[in-house]
Formats: structure tokens, C-alpha cells, sequence
């Protein structure tokens, strides 16, 4: 059991208060998305959740104990991070790195053996393996694609073996096809292993389409929150990044698909519109 | 072990070489068999203390270079650069000017409250503002520091000739000449200095990876930087008062040692460690042997030395992430 919750929680950098009085649950078991417009404080709500950020009001639990309060190794064995910009070491191979994961399991003599197949090893094989990148384990991360860097980051996280996995922005910089294969590849964890996943978003659409469930925020707090049938809608687009929309469903999916207005598209294009072009 | 052999190798040559050239054999009975009466035999036992002490402040430079680029996660990191040799130094010149103190043993204190001063003053400018102290601004607050301090001592070497005179010898970075008090007044220091930095290897595997990614490993990001800081300082102090500032020891070494270790902080610090006094007997040596019968200090050949490898680094370019 891992239940990540917010009470009350206030957030700020210095002086410039974020996030404020804001309650929520992380749902057990489940993806959830964070969404909304740039500046939001979804990505400080993330930091705040996985203990980056202390808060100056509220607090933050895991199975109902403030995560400050707890030994910091302790928490990490459930409590994993994958951050907006990881630094990879300039030379390091991809399996070393994703050896790094397992930082909180190891005790100061453990992590020096080596040659055998401790249960390190293996979690470390099982990650690279769910990841699809057991073929790139002895290259350098230097040498990747991003789309293979972030997976090896995930493979990474995954090691650490926690129950549940905060990431800000995953898909960032990679493209369309990356971008499904990264989240194809949490949902299958979601899915196999149970891991709790929490995942700050940009994009509404796979925001929707992947989420069990959604957190719609504007301005430090939360407007929405629910399946993403519910959040997403035309009202919501229109409050959270002041946009008219159609909002359909996703042909595929069934999921809400959000089409953005703008200025040059009409709303509701005539339905003649072909005759415009004979000549 | 390799890198054990080559030491050993060195520090031999280290007993053998230098205005009066000894064989092997002659080395190997003054060290085994020591006859008092035997003029090659005492010189070879002179030349002891200078060559420990450029194993014990070799190995300090080395450790301490290797932590200091992990900890800042700065390719560039280095004694010197960070201002930790300013300090040391401008404490030791205020303490010649303004308390006459003359030795070693009254060095270290000095070196030592300097180094970490500075290192204080470094991290706490470097720590303003909301993201805390990333690599470029220790970087640049170390470089700003030091810019000061050394034009601070400068003032006082100007207007102080006897200063200036006592402090010469000093400052170029030498093992030479000095004696086993040296090394005892600094030696308690430096082993602590040693031991932190050396337990500290994984802290600085993670720390590599970003402060959130450490911090998601489950470290306390600012007490492990600052108690690294303080095993790097506890060395730096140790080494500059022992043998004046050795720049370039501390940056190269790490560097050179990553080409077979990979970026594994368990395996660069105690290669470092090793290395770093082979490195530092080999340029004491050199310095021994070019302008014969006369002597460049060790301070000025790893310089020598240890320049075109900076230059390289920083054409490299890519080197911005360790």
C-alpha cells in the first residue's frame, strides 16, 4: 500500500508563493496526469509531492506519514522520482546507470560486490528488459537518441523498485512516436507491476488519453479533478488555458479529444466549404 | 594495483634521483641496512621526508581535486579555481605580516581557518538565490574570490619586503626543504580529510545525476555536500600548509584516471588517491633534474605540466557534465 495525499499543502520559491492551500489524493494504482497552462504550479505541485520542495504550510503523506518526517533512504525504497532534467555523467554506460537506481536498497558494503548475481543485478536486468533497452546496456547514455535516453532514465527509476513513480514532463523534447512509447511504457508498468504513476503533462490530448485520472490546475490550485471524461471539457479548456475548443471523442479511445479553435479555424465550418474551391 | 606498482616505482626514484645521483642497490641498503657512516646512505635518508610528504600532499591534492568535481559537478573544479588555495594562501600571508609567524607547524593554522573561510564564503554566495549553488555559480563565486583574496595578499606583499621574503619560499609550492614537523602538524587533518572523502563515493555517484535525482535517491542533498565540502577543506588546508600551493594535481589527476575507471566516484577517488603523488614526485623530480645543479619547485613543474591538460579540457568542450 502507498497512498500519496496533500493537505493543505502551500508551496512557494523565496518569497513568490506557488501552490496554495491545495488538498489531493494520488489514486493507489492508478496513472494520474497533472495538467494545465504554463506556470500553473503543476510541476512545483510534483516537487512538493516527491519531497523536492518542503512546504511552507500543509503537508505531504505517504500512507498517512508526512514524507519530511521519514528517513530519506527509507522513503526512496517507495517513493521514486524522475525529474525534469536528470544529468547523465559524461562516459557512463547505460546499465551502470541504471545501477545508480538502486542507491536506496544497497548497504555501504553491498554495493561493492560485484561478479555474482545479487538481486541488484537482477532488478537492474528487469529493468533494462521492461524498458527495451537490455541492447543498449553497455553503451554509453552519451550516444543515445533521446527518445532511448528517457528510456533508460525510466529504466533507472524503475530499479528503485518504488510503489509509486512521480515524473515531470517525461516526454518533453521527444517526438510523437517517443512520446506514445514513453507513456505506452509507464502504462504497461502501471499495469504490471501496480505502480502508483504520477505524471505532469503538456499535452491535453495524451494527458487524456492515458490518464485514469486527471488534476486540472490553474493558478496554484486545483479546478478539476476526476476520469478524464469528466475534467475534460470545453468549459475546462476555456478556464484552465483560456482557449476555445471543441472537445470530441477520441476516435480511438473514446477518450475526450480536445480540437483548439484559434483564430484563422471558424468554429463550425460551413459544410459547402468544398464548393469555395471550383473554379 | 597497477597504479600501487607505479607509485612504489616512483617514490623509489623519488629517493634515487637528484643532485647526487644513488643507484637502486644503494637506495634499497640505506632503507633496509642503514649505515650511518655511508654519505650516500644520508643523503638518500634526507631525501625521505621530501619524499613522503609528496606522497601524503599528493594523495590529499588528488582526493581532493576528485571530490571537489564531484561535489559541484564541475569538470573544472580544482583547488585553485575555487578559491580554497586564495584563502589558504592570503591567511598565511596575513599571518607572516601580522603575527611573524615562520614554519610549517604555524602555517597550518593559518592555511587551514583560510581554506575553509574561503570555502564558506564560496558556498554561501553561490547558495543565493532559488537554485541553490549549481556548478556555474560555485564556479564563478570561487573565481570572483579568489580575483580578491590574491589581490589582498598582493597589497600586503607590496608593502612588506620582509613579508614578501618569508612568504617566497612559500608560496611557489615546493616539497623541498622541509621536515618531518611539517608533516606531523598536518597529518591528524588530512587523514580525517581523507577518510570522509573517501567514504563519500556514492554520495557523489548520485549527486551526479542532479540534486532532485539525489535527493529522489533518498540523500540529504546539503548535508552531504557540506560534509564532503568539509573533508575536501580538511585536505586542501592540510596540503597547502605543508607544501605551499600545488595547483593542477587536484584537476588533472581525476581527469586522467576517469579515461580507465569510468565515471564511478568509488574507483576515481582511491585511483586519485595513488596517482595524484606519482604525478606530484614525477614533477618534483623533473624539477630536480632540468636546471641541475639547481632546483624548480614541484609547484611550478605540475603547472607545467598540468596547463596543456586544462587547455585540452576546456577545448574539449563537452566536458560541461561530469
Amino acid at each position: 500500500m502507498a497512498q500519496l495525499s496533500a493537505g493543505s499543502l502551500t508551496l512557494q520559491y523565496e518569497q513568490r508563493r506557488v501552490v496554495e492551500g491545495l488538498s489531493t489524493q494520488i489514486p493507489e494504482g492508478n496513472v494520474t496526469m497533472i495538467v494545465g497552462a504554463n506556470a500553473c504550479g503543476k510541476s512545483t505541485l510534483l516537487r512538493g509531492l516527491s519531497r523536492l520542495l518542503k512546504p511552507s504550510a500543509g503537508v505531504v503523506t505517504l500512507d498517512g506519514k508526512d514524507i519530511h518526517s521519514r528517513p530519506a533512504r527509507e522513503l526512496a525504497r517507495t517513493l521514486g522520482l524522475l525529474p525534469q532534467h536528470p544529468v547523465a555523467p559524461d562516459g557512463i554506460t547505460v546499465r551502470e546507470l541504471v545501477g545508480r537506481g538502486r542507491y536506496p536498497h544497497q548497504g555501504f558494503f553491498r554495493s561493492w560486490r560485484t561478479g555474482d548475481k545479487s538481486e541488484h543485478d537482477l532488478a537492474v536486468q528487469r529493468a533494462l528488459e521492461t524498458t527495451s533497452t537490455l541492447e543498449l546496456a553497455e553503451r554509453n547514455v552519451d550516444e543515445l537518441s533521446g527518445g532511448q535516453r528517457q528510456r533508460v532514465w525510466i529504466a533507472m527509476a524503475l530499479a528503485q523498485e518504488t510503489e509509486v513513480l512521480l515524473l515531470d514532463e517525461p516526454t518533453t523534447y521527444l517526438d510523437l512516436a517517443h512520446q506514445v512509447e514513453v507513456l505506452d511504457l509507464l502504462t504497461d508498468l502501471n499495469r504490471s507491476r501496480g505502480t502508483t504513476v504520477a505524471i505532469v503533462l503538456h499535452d491535453l490530448n495524451l494527458a487524456a488519453r492515458y490518464a485514469d485520472h486527471v488534476i486540472a490546475m490553474k493558478a496554484g490550485a486545483i479546478v478539476a479533478e476526476g476520469p478524464a471524461e469528466v475534467v475534460v471539457t470545453e468549459d475546462l479548456v476555456r478556464e484552465v488555458f483560456g482557449l476555445e475548443s471543441r472537445v470530441v471523442p477520441d476516435p480511438l479511445s473514446g477518450t475526450p479529444l480536445v480540437l483548439p479553435i484559434g483564430r484563422h479555424h471558424t468554429a463550425a465550418p460551413p459544410s459547402d466549404i468544398e464548393l469555395e474551391f471550383v473554379p | 594495483m597497477v597504479a600501487v606498482v607505479v607509485l612504489a616505482l616512483v617514490a623509489g626514484a623519488s629517493l634515487a634521483i637528484g643532485a647526487r645521483g644513488m643507484s637502486i642497490e644503494t637506495v634499497w641498503q640505506s632503507l633496509t641496512q642503514f649505515n650511518p657512516d655511508d654519505g650516500n646512505h644520508a643523503v638518500v635518508r634526507a631525501r625521505i621526508p621530501r619524499t613522503v610528504l609528496g606522497l601524503v600532499v599528493g594523495a590529499a591534492l588528488g582526493l581532493a581535486g576528485a571530490a571537489m568535481q564531484g561535489v559541484s559537478r564541475n569538470p573544472l573544479a580544482d583547488p585553485g579555481i575555487m578559491g580554497v588555495n586564495a584563502g589558504a594562501a592570503l591567511a598565511v600571508v596575513a599571518g607572516i605580516h601580522l603575527f611573524g609567524i615562520s614554519g610549517a607547524s604555524g602555517f597550518i593554522w593559518f592555511a587551514f581557518a583560510g581554506a575553509a573561510a574561503a570555502a564558506a564564503v564560496v558556498y554561501l554566495i553561490a547558495s543565493m538565490g532559488r537554485d541553490g549553488a549549481t556548478p556555474v555559480k560555485l564556479a564563478l563565486a570561487g573565481a570572483a574570490l579568489s580575483a580578491g583574496l590574491y589581490s589582498l595578499m598582493n597589497v600586503i606583499l607590496v608593502s612588506s619586503q620582509d613579508t614578501l621574503d618569508r612568504f617566497r619560499f612559500w608560496q611557489v609550492g615546493g616539497i623541498a626543504g622541509n621536515d618531518w614537523s611539517v608533516l606531523v602538524a598536518g597529518l591528524p587533518f588530512l587523514l580525517i580529510g581523507a577518510t570522509i572523502v573517501l567514504v563519500s563515493g556514492r554520495i557523489l555517484n548520485s549527486l551526479a545525476l542532479g540534486d532532485d535525482m539525489a535527493r529522489g535517491l533518498g540523500h540529504n542533498v546539503p548535508l552531504a555536500r557540506g560534509v564532503t565540502a568539509l573533508g575536501i577543506v580538511l585536505l586542501c588546508g592540510s596540503a597547502t600548509a605543508m607544501a605551499g600551493p600545488i595547483g593542477f594535481i587536484g584537476l588533472v589527476v581525476p581527469h586522467a584516471v576517469r579515461f580507465f575507471t569510468g565515471p564511478d566516484y568509488r574507483w576515481i577517488l582511491p585511483f586519485s588517491m595513488v596517482l595524484a603523488p606519482a604525478l606530484l614526485l614525477v614533477s618534483d623530480l623533473a624539477g630536480r633534474v632540468v636546471l641541475l645543479p639547481g632546483e624548480v619547485p614541484a609547484g611550478i613543474m605540475t603547472a607545467i605540466v598540468g596547463a596543456p591538460v586544462f587547455v585540452w579540457l576546456v577545448r574539449r568542450g563537452k566536458g560541461t557534465s561530469l
